[in-house]
């Protein structure tokens, strides 16, 4: 339409946009990593202008931040897995044109419940059976928390947008009220180190390494959702009704039923993804437990198109460059800002080079007519 | 004139364009990039004043102090009037056993949850081998580090639990701080008079506001010292309390220090990190007395004088201890004396005459040990003597420890404030 606009003036432009038909997944690529360049090069122009460093050294810095030393990179794997496990569970739900954005809820109630576990439970149970138990009682969580807006969807066909975003901050008033019990020490308004000397429902260490079984359970995860999405008569229900309710009653679909098990299952993986938080990281809990990763999760899914490969791949991204950044901040003295700065520079070019993905550029030499 | 409209409309349509390829998150991107822009300019003047220590530096010193690392945790930035007090103490210590900028590393903005642990095993794995962090919520998170790095020391600000941890690497520091709000108390009292000298207010109406941040012993006790300094001078003052629920809460503390105004408080105190209180002192006329730094820069007219901390000594005995190898107390807590407190330099404009004679002749009180803040003679709790409510028995009895000799023994026992009483001629507002 734009187009069209453009050529019915006399002057021509200097340059036009056209829809692409194709392009060639190898030239998406190489955009894609054309913006990701293009950032790095941004961020070290920011930084550089800020802390007058040379950039070397700062990418020096951005990299021991992430993967310098052994609990350095493990901690970047763990928020890399993290991030990916909630991107994972969103993606059923997006992919059927439901907007769960209340992810960050979902997971504040999986870190409540399991929180919970933790602190009456911790003690009485052997780990295993705690673990099971934070696992079962977190996903039950979760479900519980997306069962509210999945049935007004389904039933009254109300904005889910609204409904899951608001229920965001009901369960940040939930962990709120919960930390008056819990605060230790009293006064605080923190809940500190649950257990920190039993170590009752946390991870244990496999190999050493504390954060494996965070990796293992979200591998799983991943697979079984990319499995289910790809291969079974459920994912491909999911993806008609996303695509368009009549054809899937046309074809026999119960589509309030679909809806319905579908955002239970996402809600259910963010709910686990709560416990992933609280036993296997922080072994706290509080108002930012979720810390707004319910959020960047979103921008995760939809930049990889719901491809698992490309999830990790972005997530990866987005956690190195966040994880460098805190270390730059404490060697350069910036404060913590300097992170979203990056992210925000990285996102922007990220999510700006699909235009040229989608759209192409041409440039318009002088001696030609204008053809309508 | 035409082509260069042309040129305008089509660079107009790629910039929206380029909005719609963004669909779902361009406004999040949009809105990210103009806090970038935010905040590159205030991180330009955070930096121009601020050091550079690098971490990759192992430059090896010529002075004897050569080899040791600290690291550092704070709750908040420059820009916050309690870590910026730490930040004093640290560069003091830095100055008095000259270390070089890459000895320290400084974490700035370290929220009370499980960034702190994190916070605590990176600095601890970059080698240093004395780590201190300045906020209540972080001990429980300093403490699991502590277990794990048990040949690095830890030492928590505000924090009680290092003597019942059981862990020889932790430790606990504050200072008398109800020492320096005595002296606050007695400038803000010695005001009073002058107004009711003057009649601006009778005797009855002397009523002070506090803003307090938590209603936990640290805050109770500062208030309350606060209140005897006062009513040492001006023995008619009341005061009312009411909590903002936050340590910084700029718009917070300024709501409530309003409110307590409108309530015909005619002075304010505070015991929360930012200017909020006093700005609205500023605009309200009403005198003020602030908290960690002098306010006379927001408040120019009405600051009166602020109750500070003065970290340095603790930081340069502690960084000390470690590399003379020689163990650091469990629990620090040093006032007047050693000039670990002090007030901040007194408003000119503001307070009354003959203050810095009557604040000298107290300091020197304080210093000898002549004058005890918790003196037991000036308060009572629900009309009785605190002596004579231990006598009692029942909820006051766990008093008994810290009551002897006629005073409240206040930091003696554990550095972290312990006087929780709410004494006679206070009244707590909750809301």
């Amino acid at each position: 339409m734009l187009s069209r606009e453009m050529t019915k003036q006399k002057k021509e432009p200097l340059f036009q946009m056209v829809k692409r038909d194709y392009i060639a997944p190898s030239k998406a690529l190489l955009i894609r990593f054309a913006a990701v360049a293009l950032a790095l090069v941004v961020c070290a122009l920011v930084i550089i202008a800020i802390t007058k460093q040379n950039p070397v050294e700062v990418y020096g810095g951005i990299i021991s931040g992430a993967i310098g030393t052994k609990r350095r990179a493990w901690v970047t794997v763990r928020e890399t897995v993290l991030l990916l496990l909630i991107a994972v569970g969103l993606t059923p739900a997006f992919k059927m044109k439901f907007w769960n954005i209340g992810a960050e809820g979902q997971i504040l109630i999986g870190g409540t419940c399991s929180a919970a576990i933790m602190i009456y439970l911790g003690d009485k149970l052997p780990n295993a059976l705690l673990l099971v138990m934070i696992f079962i009682v977190s996903i039950l969580a979760g479900m519980v928390w997306s069962l509210l807006p999945a049935v007004f969807k389904a039933k009254y066909n109300t904005n889910e947008t609204l409904f899951t975003l608001m229920l965001n901050y009901v369960a940040m008033q939930i962990v709120t009220f919960c930390i008056v019990f819990w605060e230790n020490p009293s006064g605080s308004n923190t809940v500190g180190v649950i257990n920190s000397k039993s170590k009752g429902g946390w991870f244990p260490s496999i190999g050493g390494s504390q954060y494996v079984l965070n990796v293992i359970i979200v591998l799983v995860v991943t697979i079984l959702i990319s499995v289910y999405m790809n291969y079974s008569k459920q994912g491909y229900e999911l993806a008609v009704v996303g695509e368009s309710q009549n054809t899937a009653r046309y074809a026999g679909i119960n589509v309030k039923k679909v809806i319905i098990r579908t955002v239970l299952l996402s809600g259910g993986i963010c709910g686990l993804a709560g416990a992933v938080v609280v036993s296997g990281g922080s072994h706290t809990i509080s108002t930012s437990t979720a810390g707004g990763r319910g959020f960047t999760a979103i921008i995760v899914a939809w930049m990889a198109k719901f491809n698992p490969i490309a999830m990790v791949v972005i997530s990866l991204l987005l956690v190195f460059m966040q994880q460098g950044a805190i270390q730059i901040a404490s060697q350069f003295s910036l404060n913590e800002n300097a992170s979203d700065i990056i992210t925000g520079i990285l996102l922007f070019f990220l999510i700006g080079c699909e235009f040229f993905i989608h759209y192409q550029i041409k440039l318009h030499k002088k001696s030609k007519e204008v053809q309508s | 004139m035409k082509k260069l409209f042309a040129m305008l409309l089509s660079a107009a349509m790629v910039v929206s364009l380029c909005a719609c390829g963004g669909a779902d998150t361009a406004t999040e991107a949009t809105s990210e990039t103009a806090a970038v822009e935010e905040t590159a300019e205030a991180t330009e003047e955070a930096t121009a004043e601020a050091t550079e220590p690098a971490e990759t530096a192992e430059a090896v010193d010529a002075a004897g102090a050569a080899d040791i690392k600290v690291g550092v945790i704070y709750i908040g930035d420059e820009n916050e009037g309690y870590t910026e007090a730490h930040m004093k103490g640290i560069d003091a210590m830095q100055a008095a056993l000259g270390l070089s900028e890459d000895q320290v590393i400084e974490k700035t903005g370290i929220p009370e949850d499980e960034s702190c642990y994190d916070a605590a095993v990176d600095l601890a794995e970059q080698g240093c081998s004395i780590i201190f962090s300045n906020s209540f919520g972080h001990e429980s998170y300093i403490m699991q580090a502590a277990t794990e790095y048990p040949e690095v020391q830890f030492c928590h600000a505000t924090g009680y639990q290092a003597a019942g941890s059981g862990l020889a690497n932790m430790h606990n520091y504050f200072t008398a701080v109800y020492e320096s709000r005595y002296v606050s108390g007695v400038v803000a009292g010695l005001k009073l008079n002058e107004m009711i000298e003057a009649g601006t207010i009778t005797a009855d109406q002397a009523k002070l506001g506090y803003v307090g941040a938590f209603p936990y012993a640290e805050v109770v006790s500062g208030y309350t010292s606060f209140f005897l300094g006062v009513r040492s001078v001006c023995p008619t003052a009341t005061m009312e309390v009411q909590y903002t629920n936050s340590w910084a809460d700029m718009s917070g503390e300024a709501e409530v220090a309003a409110s307590l105004i409108a309530d015909d408080c005619v002075l304010i105190s505070q015991h929360a990190d930012t200017t909020g209180a006093p700005s609205t002192c500023q605009t309200s006329g009403v005198p003020c007395v602030g908290y960690n730094v002098s306010m006379i820069s927001v408040a120019p007219d009405t600051a009166l004088t602020s109750a500070s901390i003065n970290w340095g000594p603790y930081y340069t005995y502690a960084v000390e201890s470690v590399i003379n190898g020689t163990a650091i107390d469990t629990d620090w807590c040093k006032g007047y004396a050693e000039g670990a407190d002090c007030i901040t330099e007194l408003n000119e404009k503001a307070i009354a005459a003959g203050t810095a004679e009557k604040v000298a002749e107290v300091e020197a009180a304080i210093k000898d040990g002549s004058l005890k803040v918790f003196d037991t003679t000036t308060f009572t709790v629900n009309g009785s003597s605190i002596e004579d409510l231990i006598a009692e028995g029942g909820d006051y009895a766990k008093y008994a420890d810290y009551v002897s000799d006629g005073y409240f023994h206040e930091s003696e026992l554990a550095s972290a404030p312990a006087f929780d009483l709410r004494i006679d001629g206070i009244t707590e507002l909750t809301n």
